[in-house]
Parts: C-alpha cells; sequence; structure tokens
C-alpha cells in the first residue's frame, strides 16, 4: 500500500484502495466471528466445560449459524420507540469502530492512510460510539436501556480521560503522532513502550477494558441486573450490529495497544525471518486472548468503585507519568 | 505530498463509506429474508414481563450531568497536551513550566471537585 500512496490519484489506484478496504473488512468480519466461537471455546474450557462443538468440526462453524439465525430473525421495534432514531443508533455505534482501523499499520508495508495526527485521528473517532450507545438507549423507550447507556455513557467519558492522557508520555518520547513513527522509535530504542512506559501501559490497558465494556467494567451490559443494557430492545441484524461494534473495537484496540506499546511487527527475539506480520498477529492475539480470560476471572466491580478508581487513581497517575516523563526527557536531553 | 495527502484522506473516505454501506446494505438485505408480522404484544416494550407503565423519558439524576461537564474540561486539556508533546523537544525547559502551570490549575480543580464529594457515586 505504501508504493500507491505517493502516487497521484488515479482511478486504478482508487479502486485499489477500495478493494483493499475491502478486503480488510472481510479479514474484521472473519476475526469476529472467531473471536466470538474462541471466547465461548476458552471461557467453557475455564470452567471446565466443552463449549460450542454441535455445528460443524469441533463447533467451528457456531458463530457463522449464528449469524445467519440473526439475518433470518424479525425485526422488531416497540411501538413507543422513536423509530428513526431506534434505526440510526447500531449505524452510529458501528460506523466509528470500522473508521477508526483507517489508521492502522500493520507492518510497514501493509498500512492504509498514513496520516500526521493517526493517533489522534483515532482516539477522536473511537469516542464517537458513545453516541450509538446513547441513541440506541434512548430511543428504545425502556427502563433497562436507558439504565443502561446512561451507565455506558458515564463509564466511558470517565475512562476516555486517563486512556488518552496515558499516551500522552509515549508521544513526548517519539515526538510524533504517526503510529508507524510510534513503532519506528520503540525499534530504533531496543525496547518496546510497554517497558519504558510502564505505568502508561497499566493505566492503558485499565482504561481499554473500561471503554471496550469488558469484565471486570461490564456494567452497561451487567445481563444479571440490566438483562443486557443498551441494546435490551433490539433483535436480529440491528442487535448484530451492536455486537459487531463490541467485537470490533475489540480488534481496533488490540491492534493499537500491539502498535503503541508492543512494538507493532516488531520482531522478538531477534527471530527476523518470520514476517512483521505473523508477530502483529499473535502479539494483538496475546492481548485479545488476555481481555477474554479477565472475562472469566474477575467478578464485576460497583459503579461506585468504577468512577472512583477513574478519577481519583487513573488520572492523577496518568498526569503524574506525563510530568515524571516530561522531566527524565528535560534531564537527560 | 499533496499526492499523499489527498490518498489518504480517500482512504479515510472509503472508510467511511463502507462503514456505512455494511449496515445498510446488510438491513436491507435481510429484510427479504426476514418475516414481518408485528403485533400488539409484540411491540409491547420488555420490563421484565410486567405491563409497562409509563414512559422512561424521564427526568435523570443530575450526577451525570456533572461528570459530563467534568470530562469537556479534561478532554479539551488533552487537546491542549498534544501539540505540546509533539513539539516538547523544541520548546525545552520553558514550556515545561508554562504546561506544568497549566495542569497545576486543572488539578486544583480535581481536588476541588474531590472536596465537594462530586467525585462519590451513591
Amino acid at each position: 500500500m505504501g508504493q500507491y500512496l505517493e502516487q497521484p490519484l488515479s482511478w486504478t489506484n482508487g479502486l485499489i484502495f477500495a478493494g483493499a478496504a475491502v478486503a480488510l473488512l472481510g479479514i474484521v468480519l472473519f476475526f469476529v466471528m472467531y473471536a466470538i466461537f474462541f471466547q465461548r471455546k476458552i471461557l467453557g474450557w475455564m470452567q471446565l466445560r466443552i463449549g460450542p462443538n454441535r455445528v460443524g468440526p469441533w463447533g467451528l462453524f457456531q458463530t457463522v449459524a449464528d449469524v445467519f439465525k440473526l439475518l433470518l430473525k424479525e425485526d422488531i421495534i416497540p411501538k413507543k420507540a422513536d423509530k428513526a432514531l431506534f434505526i440510526i443508533a447500531p449505524v452510529l455505534a458501528f460506523v466509528p469502530s470500522f473508521l477508526v482501523l483507517a489508521v492502522m499499520p500493520f507492518t510497514e508495508n501493509w498500512h492504509f492512510a498514513d496520516i500526521g495526527g493517526g493517533l489522534l485521528f483515532y482516539l477522536a473517532i473511537s469516542s464517537l460510539t458513545v453516541i450509538g450507545v446513547i441513541t440506541g438507549g434512548w430511543a428504545s423507550n425502556n427502563k433497562y436501556g436507558l439504565i443502561g447507556a446512561m451507565r455506558g455513557a458515564a463509564q466511558m467519558i470517565s475512562y476516555e480521560i486517563p486512556l488518552v492522557l496515558s499516551v500522552v508520555g509515549i508521544i513526548l518520547m517519539t515526538g510524533s503522532l504517526n503510529l508507524i513513527d510510534i513503532v519506528e522509535k520503540q525499534q530504533s530504542m531496543g525496547v518496546w513502550f510497554a517497558f519504558a512506559q510502564l505505568p502508561a501501559f497499566i493505566i492503558f490497558i485499565i482504561a481499554q477494558l473500561a471503554e471496550l465494556g469488558r469484565s471486570p467494567f461490564d456494567l452497561l451490559e451487567a445481563e444479571s441486573e440490566l438483562i443486557s443494557g443498551y441494546h435490551v430492545e433490539y433483535s436480529g441484524f440491528r442487535f448484530a450490529f451492536f455486537m459487531l461494534t463490541e467485537y470490533v473495537y475489540i480488534f481496533a484496540m488490540a491492534s493499537l495497544t500491539t502498535v503503541l506499546f508492543l512494538g507493532g511487527w516488531s520482531p522478538m527475539f531477534g527471530l527476523d525471518f518470520i514476517p512483521g506480520i505473523i508477530w502483529f498477529a499473535l502479539k494483538m492475539g496475546a492481548i485479545v486472548f488476555f481481555i477474554f480470560w479477565l472475562h472469566a476471572t474477575m467478578p464485576r466491580i460497583r459503579i461506585d468503585q468504577l468512577m472512583k478508581l477513574g478519577w481519583k487513581v487513573l488520572i492523577p497517575l496518568a498526569l503524574l507519568n506525563i510530568f515524571i516523563t516530561a522531566i527524565v526527557k528535560t534531564a537527560f536531553m | 505530498m499533496a499526492a499523499l495527502y489527498a490518498n489518504n484522506y480517500l482512504i479515510v473516505a472509503i472508510f467511511l463509506f463502507l462503514g456505512i454501506l455494511l449496515p445498510v446494505g446488510a438491513l436491507t438485505f435481510g429484510r427479504l429474508l426476514r418475516p414481518h408480522n408485528p403485533t400488539t404484544v409484540k411491540r409491547e416494550t420488555y420490563e421484565s414481563g410486567l405491563e409497562p407503565f409509563g414512559s422512561s423519558w424521564v427526568q435523570f439524576n443530575v450526577k451525570y450531568y456533572i461528570f459530563a461537564i467534568m470530562f469537556v474540561i479534561f478532554d479539551v486539556e488533552t487537546i491542549f497536551l498534544y501539540p505540546w508533546a509533539v513539539a516538547y523537544d523544541q520548546l525545552g525547559l520553558f514550556a515545561l513550566v508554562e504546561m506544568l502551570i497549566f495542569i497545576a490549575l486543572l488539578v486544583i480543580g480535581l481536588i476541588y471537585a474531590w472536596k465537594k464529594k462530586v467525585l462519590e457515586w451513591n
């Protein structure tokens, strides 16, 4: 992709971009299907169950069957709902989740848009999903839906601040917002930002779990008290799009963590002969596994604990990290 | 350089278009496959099996509003921090002190909110 970006725009190049974007969409959809399958399998194994094992060999086609089932389900819009907003909400939630992948570099050659403010683009666009969540919850005119949406919004905006503050340390060390520059800086330093910026890494991981609404921060779904939160009135494929958004975000967030903290596509232990894309996939897979693992391990925390952790612990720590990084940088320059 | 710029934002536009096309396309296609048979009972709002009473578009706890305001303040702060962090190498010690003062003012605000028990949730 890199060489096509430098050429002046022509119809051929435009079609190549479009084709590559469609290919990425296909990969992401495939990832989502098998991420859901492996999540159920891993949770099953961790709880000494078998997990899905009926559809296809080892249950491999379980999620494929689920997608077709959802496609054939009747689409129910409640009488009291705000119909226009009810229809728009899943689209509003899904679009940013895919749009953020436009700036994600998978290797130095396999990337899409290489814009100067890539990291800022990611963080700005990803925060738009909260509008989809709140629209969906409010438009349903359902008490569980509204409580779930309000909680979700409060949680997502509260944890967005530590998330964006934690990466400032990395920007200070790199001097650039471009995601490719950030990976190259890690290569030239010879150490991942996960170690060079350890406090930022910990804050980022915690805040990203809350942004994704995964355990132990799955308050916006809270099956046992809110049924399923903001999408309780959704059925069929509209529900599927909320589900899809959640898993596309897992893909995007795991990719972003890999790029920012785990050296992106750079090889480990000097194993240069393995292509960069495989390293990227391995590191990303490890983070996705970590997220599923926590799902089996951690209980859900209460909302007051959630707010306290975000505002009283993570934000002061993130601010402190910025200043320690800036002062250390000035002292050793 | 200009070509690079145009190409990058063309890609962003393609992603935006695809992101809208997928849900719209899938839902339109699904209309051909799925049944459509709404009844009054089916279109009732779900409320744990009870008959729903009233609307759920009610006034909400003001707590959420205060957190939203705090979010705006701190999010704007990060918008100032990003360019500072990018240009830090060229700015040097003076910018560090200036940013320390800027953050200190915001931290005072956070401490004030903390003391006023705005950050408590109960």
